[in-house]
């Protein structure tokens, strides 16, 4: 099976650098499957799991935001802030779904809602790809 | 005699103790220098990428226009500054505001032209002490900064030009040339360069990419996150130069320590053979006398 290069850098370092046989991420525009040969792309990544599929298996990485660059034998993610299943504390991120939920529950400024919004958007990719549910 | 012999052993003990900490602080520097160099190599990928990608839309398009690309007429400016948190770094922090000050003075007529976010707690001191206004500051930023660190700073500048609060954003730090040589520098971080991102056109990938949703709507996710990341290297290359002025400092009083520890160990040893001499003068004499 073909195969292509899933690059996820984040300013303080390259996350995952692996090759792998297909790359599903969800674009602004809803989702999307990448598979080698793909036609070069540039697009805007929601707050969500990215899915490597290696063969069988299916690795997931929390992507926070970004973008996501496609040429024909790559794919390069570029985030502010990524990690590895391994690497999530779920109970943490537990904590910060309730917080997050307890904030949109009380009426606030636009501001503080939008904000509460992507932080309970971000704990609930780290509990999925953490494994947590 | 014996007094001032003791005086001067005294001051080679407190001397000594002092080398010992210089010496201590050059080589926590030295590590961490190497480290924040590593740091700011380690983010280029990001940098460089989302250069890349910028400059192939900006330049692909050639219609694509973007408010982060244009320069308008300059009501207000604001400006972040980055210094460190701790001193004896040699003239690190002092340079760099004084430098500040002078372009703020040259450049505006009152206060109200410009706002300042502070990174730092030697900047901010500095300048809250000359009343001038400090919007935001950040203090205790750790030796490897993350990015996180600087973001919330980040947006809110980058936030007030796309705002029309600010009309220009500038960034000033010490740029790091070498562990011996930084260089302050004010640069011009908004409106972004157009000319210096087509400039690496060339170098670029010329693969006709396709934008989703569209061109614009990609730029206006990148821009800003290109902007904020131009904020984030600026801090690491101030960090790596806190670090190289600071191991640069503190080799140079190690090695004066020395130099004073040996004078004074000749002035010891000078006043020990004089009072040795005299104490045998002294024996001579009474013997004589008894003779």
């Amino acid at each position: 099976m073909s195969t292509l290069r899933l690059e996820i850098v984040t300013p303080e370092r390259t996350v995952y650098d692996k090759d792998v046989n297909m790359v599903v991420a969800r674009g602004v525009d809803g989702d999307l499957g990448i598979m080698p040969q793909h036609i070069p792309l540039v697009t805007p990544l929601k707050i969500a799991p990215v899915k490597a599929k290696i063969g069988n298996n299916d690795e997931y990485i929390a992507v926070h935001g970004g973008f996501m660059e496609v040429r024909k034998d790559k794919v390069v993610i570029l985030a502010e802030s990524a990690e590895l299943g391994s690497d999530i504390d779920v109970h943490r991120a537990q904590q910060a779904k309730e917080r997050a939920q307890d904030r949109l529950n009380h009426k606030q400024s636009e501001v503080d809602h939008r904000r509460a919004e992507l932080a309970l958007q971000r704990a609930l990719t780290r509990i999925r790809v953490g494994g947590g549910e | 005699m014996a007094k001032g012999m003791r005086e001067i052993k005294r001051q080679i003990k407190s001397t000594q103790n002092m080398k010992q900490i210089t010496k201590a602080m050059e080589l926590v520097a030295a590590a961490n220098l190497k480290r924040a160099q590593n740091a700011a190599l380690a983010g280029r990928p990001y940098a460089d990428k989302l250069k890349e990608v910028v400059s192939s839309i900006a330049g692909g398009g050639g219609s694509v226009k973007h408010p982060m690309l244009q320069s308008r007429e300059v009501k207000k400016t604001a400006y972040i500054v980055f210094t460190s948190d701790r001193g004896l770094a040699g003239g690190l922090n002092s340079g760099l505001l004084k430098k500040f000050v002078d372009t703020l003075k040259s450049k505006h007529k009152s206060k109200a032209e410009y706002d300042l976010f502070v990174i730092g707690r030697k900047g901010r001191d500095y300048l809250k002490r000359r009343d001038y206004a400090v919007v935001q500051d950040v203090i205790g930023v750790p030796d490897s900064p993350k990015f996180a660190d600087v973001k919330a700073i980040a947006s809110a500048a980058v936030g007030g030009f796309e705002q029309g609060t600010y009309d220009e954003v500038y960034l000033v730090y010490n740029r790091f040339i070498n562990a011996l040589t930084q260089l302050p520098t004010v640069k011009q971080l908004l409106p972004l360069d157009a000319a210096a991102i087509g400039a690496t056109k060339q170098a670029g990938p010329s693969a006709g990419y396709e934008y989703e949703p569209s061109p614009e709507a990609v730029l206006n996710v990148l821009l800003p996150k290109y902007a904020e990341t131009l904020v984030y290297s600026a801090l690491l290359e101030n960090k790596a130069s806190e670090f190289g002025s600071r191991m640069t400092a503190m080799s140079n009083a190690t090695k004066n320590a020395t130099k004073r520890i040996n004078e004074l160990t000749l002035t010891y040893n000078r006043a020990r053979q004089a009072a040795i001499t005299q104490e045998i003068a002294e024996i001579v004499g009474g013997a004589n006398a008894l003779s």
